[in-house]
């Protein structure tokens, strides 16, 4: 097959894997586990699934290094805790196929040698429980069946945004305050309880699923080079069909825009609050996948794709935004608790003409601060939506 | 110690131990990075991010204090990019911090502050947040006060309080711009479970946690022309206070401390020791006491372990967290309470002054010791025994206010009566002292010969680890002790509160039959206490702990009991240890106290 590459030409793709055919769970889960646990995580590799969190690391890779770890204990999470702004989708894989993401912590936990899942669920998402526990039921009584040692539990978030961080979710399901830890050690060596854990999030493991299903070719000829598979996205804002849809990474935010826009898009911010702005003048030169070596600005998403008409102030935007991070950083490290603040304090500040135009430029300087010392992607990644907001509308900042 | 990692720091090659950070290897090559979440007393929580270094090939820079070495890595710590952000970290602190330095307690010794100087922030334009904040400052606590416009959230003081005292008073709460370290539901320092130790002010870098100092009250009391003002210093004092005024840790500045005590105008100045080495009467004696109850008369209402009083941090500690073991504690007061018991009655007498007109001021290593003076059993002179402690820092000050060159003081002597002292009691002051002292007397005691160590340096109990024991078989005893005759003594010492309670922990499960043991609340005992000289770290304690033993090895006298003075307060006053006189002035009771 001819490898297709990013490019404005390319067409929006439509795919429909994850919500499809969950029944053949027991069939995909006894498959598996009759296979050696090397050729699942060469399947994985080879299919490139990337975590789709938003961070992108590989996750065969994580399988494989934790698969490696000599350890007694070891564990496999599923990180349900959905807080991202402007994102749906983990709920609703969550809700129709439960089966998938329980089968896959399993695979995963039979590859790295787990005997122990859990899934992080979101405070929020409270609702979803009870039907989960009776899925997880099930699942354990099909395992018991099959000899499977393997168990899954459910732990409640509390509602903070900070707990989808890896480590910080580690820190408050061992019962301390969410804050994150320093790296490394990484999760894979010493995550939960200090022991190995693959922790991944509710959508890469629904991925798996396919490609443990199907073989990695099928996935790995969805999307591009370096942006494999298809992948979820939360359509929301200024947009006529909002909801939730599976499209093959790749694309171009034109073409995206095209589709679900409302033929008055001035922006899109893609990846939630802690993702970028991209207004209409680069919507064509603009792909949504992962950093590659190829042409045009490349994004990875989380899934969050907000679309602001014209009649949006991009202060409001950004306003609401820092509001979130000023409240949801943990308050541990300085450019983080305090960059988060002066931030919002400083556009204020502009706007109400207690400091000068050029204030903006320092406060950009400060965001850029943020992303390299910050000690976790919250703080990191505040300046994403600040410094692309702030840089494209800076006249909307000012008056 | 194998060295097996090599890097790069600005370009200067540097060896360094598989495992140590960049900050430890910075250190070692002599490249200076500044920190301040960063303490050696403490786990490494990277989050003030001043330490951030570059690392080449990475985007994002590198806490020092929180990153393992990499053989190969190279390490930026003065490019452009780490200069900027650092003064960026800086100036965002600075933001969020009440930096009125001119009337802040800690003006010149906040390491904000001087971080502050040494990158010259001239211009800072960021908002300042305080006024965003509702802060307010807790001064109900007679040992601390916590003002959180101060605070920078570093958490020393947190990870102190939990690492080291194992007591948890003080914790982060809220998240985010409201983010805060608190106590429990937000209640005041004094309403809390807080032992007063003062470990956090000796952690924190800025002015967010300091004692409450009584200097004026103590000015006054000096210029009072009708108040007769005795001051008593305790052991660790004399080893710590040269630090604040111009010598390296680890000088012993006892007679110039008290040339500049009489300086300042105090009436008399005499000697906690004093009453350390009549502390060992009455323990030592309590301690025998308690065991022939045990084993010859068999009363099945004797507490064993006993463990020693003089420490008022674990004194409240055991209160909150043990009150069932309180019997087990030594009815003795701590040396300061005796001290202010006597100054009031045997003193006064002696003196023929009316004890309405004394004022009794200690200078303790301690912030403990302004809460125990504040106790309200402690009135058995019929007055306040002791009316005001000053930490060795307070101390400091007032010998600088009163334009005293200490560098340059000649060296004096401690007023009679309650003035003399052995070299038992010098190592109060020391984790394991009390012990030695103890045993010293004890032994002697039993056995009618001095305990079988060489120069009476009971090296056994002497150490830094958190946690020592030590057993001493007494043998060929006297013939009135012969009840202890093959007994194996089983001795343990605990110092810093979190250690204290492993040992109760091992008491209450059963695993340990220790007959007597020493706590101490503060790590080094009271030379690393909450009141002495800043900066603290293992090695400053470790030179002022070479430094008591180092007086103790120098005292003509180095047993309790052959106190001259000790010997005559006996004979004209007390009649003898653990008698009526001593119980009524020199013993106490506690207190139950709830865990929350």
């Amino acid at each position: 097959m001819r490898e297709r590459t990013m490019s404005t030409n390319y067409q929006l793709k439509r795919a429909d894997f994850i919500f499809k055919n969950e029944n053949d769970w027991e069939e995909v889960l006894s498959k598996s586990i009759s296979r050696p646990p090397q050729e699942l995580i060469n399947e994985l590799i080879s299919s490139e699934l990337k975590g789709r969190g938003g961070a992108g690391f590989p996750t065969g890779l994580k399988w494989k290094v934790s698969s490696e770890v000599k350890s007694d204990v070891k564990y496999v999470i599923c990180n349900a805790d959905e807080g991202e702004p402007g994102t749906f989708k983990d709920r609703e894989i969550l809700s129709m196929v439960p089966f998938k993401v329980l089968t896959a912590i399993a695979i995963c936990g039979y590859v790295i040698g787990a005997k122990e899942g859990f899934i992080y669920l979101r405070g929020e998402y409270n609702f979803l429980k009870p039907e989960l526990l009776k899925a997880i039921n099930e699942f354990e009584y099909y395992c018991k069946e099959i000899k499977l040692d393997f168990s899954i539990k459910i732990f409640m978030g509390s509602g903070a945004y900070i707990c989808g961080e890896e480590t910080a979710l580690f820190e408050s399901m061992e019962g301390k305050r969410g804050e994150p830890r320093n790296k490394p050690p990484y999760p894979t060596l010493s995550g939960y309880m200090g022991k190995p854990t693959v922790i991944n999030n509710v959508e890469t493991l629904a991925h798996t699923y396919t490609i443990f299903k199907y073989g990695s070719k099928r996935f790995y000829d969805l999307g591009v080079q370096y942006s494999r598979g298809s992948k979820l996205f939360s359509v929301s804002g200024d947009t006529p069909k909002p909801g939730i849809y599976e499209l093959e990474l790749g694309m171009s935010l034109s073409d995206f825009v095209e589709e679900f826009g409302d033929d008055d898009t001035k922006a899109v911010q893609v990846g939630g609050a802690s993702g970028f702005l991209v207004p209409r003048k680069r919507f064509s030169e603009t792909n949504i996948g992962f950093q590659g070596k190829l042409v045009g600005i490349s994004l990875p998403t989380g899934g969050s794709m907000m679309l602001f008409n014209s009649s949006r102030s991009m202060y409001n935007v950004l306003d609401n935004y820092l509001n979130f991070f000023a409240e949801e950083s943990c308050g541990q490290c300085t450019p983080c608790r305090v960059g988060c603040q002066q931030l919002l304090k400083g556009i204020k500040a502009v706007k109400r003409g207690e400091k000068n135009a050029q204030y903006l430029d320092k406060m950009l300087k400060l965001a850029e601060t943020m992303q390299v010392t910050a000690k976790c992607g919250l703080g990191q990644s505040v300046g994403n939506s600040f410094s692309s907001i702030v840089e494209n509308f800076r006249e909307e900042m000012i008056y | 110690m194998g060295k097996n990692l090599k890097i790069t720091i600005n370009g200067a090659t540097v060896e360094v131990e598989k495992g140590a950070s960049i900050l430890e290897a910075a250190r070692q090559a002599g490249v200076i990075i500044p920190t301040l979440c960063y303490h050696k007393d403490l786990c490494v929580s990277g989050n003030c991010r001043v330490c951030v270094v570059e690392l080449a090939g990475q985007k994002r820079l590198s806490p020092a204090c929180a990153t393992p070495c990499e053989e190969g890595m190279e390490v930026l710590t003065n490019s452009l990019k780490v200069r900027n952000s650092r003064k960026h970290i800086i100036e965002l602190l600075l933001s969020e911090h009440n930096a009125d330095c001119t009337s802040c307690y800690k003006n010149g010794k906040c390491e904000l502050q001087s971080l502050a100087s040494e990158y010259k922030i001239m211009n800072q334009d960021f908002i300042n947040l305080i006024p965003y904040h509702n802060y307010t400052i807790d001064m109900f606590s007679p040992s601390i006060i916590k003002d959180d416009s101060k605070c920078i959230r570093c958490q020393r003081c947190v990870r102190t309080c939990a690492e080291l005292q194992g007591v948890n008073a003080l914790t982060m709460s809220y998240k985010g711009e409201h983010a805060k370290i608190t106590t429990f539901f937000e209640k005041a320092m004094n309403d809390v479970v807080c032992t007063n130790c003062g470990q956090c002010i000796n952690h924190c870098p800025t002015g967010a946690l300091v004692e409450k100092n009584y200097i004026e009250e103590v000015w006054n009391a000096i210029a009072d022309k009708t108040k007769h003002v005795v001051v008593q210093t305790a052991p660790a004092v004399r080893v710590g206070l040269g630090e604040e005024l111009g010598f390296d840790p680890g000088e012993r500045v006892t007679g110039k401390m008290v040339t500049a005590l009489k300086r300042l105008g105090f009436d008399a100045v005499m000697d906690t020791d004093f009453t350390a080495d009549l502390t060992i009467m009455e323990e030592g004696t309590e301690l025998l006491t308690r065991l022939k109850k045990a084993i010859v008369d068999k009363d099945p209402n004797i507490k064993l372990p006993m463990a020693t009083s003089c420490s008022p941090g674990w004194i409240k500690f055991i209160e909150h967290m043990y009150p069932e073991y309180l019997g087990n504690l030594s009815t003795c007061k701590s040396p300061q309470q005796m001290f202010g018991a006597l100054v009031k009655t045997y003193y006064a007498k002696a003196r023929n002054l009316d004890p309405a007109n004394i004022i009794s001021v200690s200078i303790m290593p301690c912030t403990a010791k302004k809460f125990e003076a504040n106790r309200p059993e402690m009135h058995d002179s019929g007055y306040r025994d002791v009316d005001f402690v000053l930490t060795t820092r307070e101390l400091a000050i007032m010998i600088k206010q009163a334009g005293i060159d200490f560098l340059k003081l000649e060296d004096s002597h401690y007023d009679r009566l309650m003035g003399e002292s052995t070299g038992a009691g010098v190592i109060f002051g020391a984790t394991g002292g009390v012990m030695e002292a103890a045993l010293r007397t004890a032994y002697e005691l039993v056995t009618g010969r001095e305990v079988p160590f060489e120069n009476l340096n009971i090296n056994p109990v002497r150490g830094i680890e958190g946690i020592r024991e030590a057993t001493i078989k007494i043998e060929n005893t006297l013939k009135e002790w012969s009840f202890l005759e093959g007994v194996e003594l089983k001795c343990a010492i605990a110092h810093g509160l979190a250690n204290a309670k492993i040992v109760m922990d091992e008491v209450k499960s059963g695993k340990a039959n220790y007959h007597f043991i020493e706590f101490m609340a503060c790590p080094g005992g009271c030379l690393g206490g909450g009141g002495q000289p800043l900066p603290t770290s293992p090695e400053i304690r470790a030179r002022r702990a070479k430094a008591i033993y180092a007086e103790d090895a120098g005292m003509p006298l180095r047993k309790s009991h052959l106190n001259p003075e000790v010997v005559k307060i006996y004979k004209d006053f007390l009649v003898a240890p653990c008698g009526e006189m001593s119980h009524k002035l020199l013993h106490t009771k506690y207190t139950p106290r709830k865990r929350r």
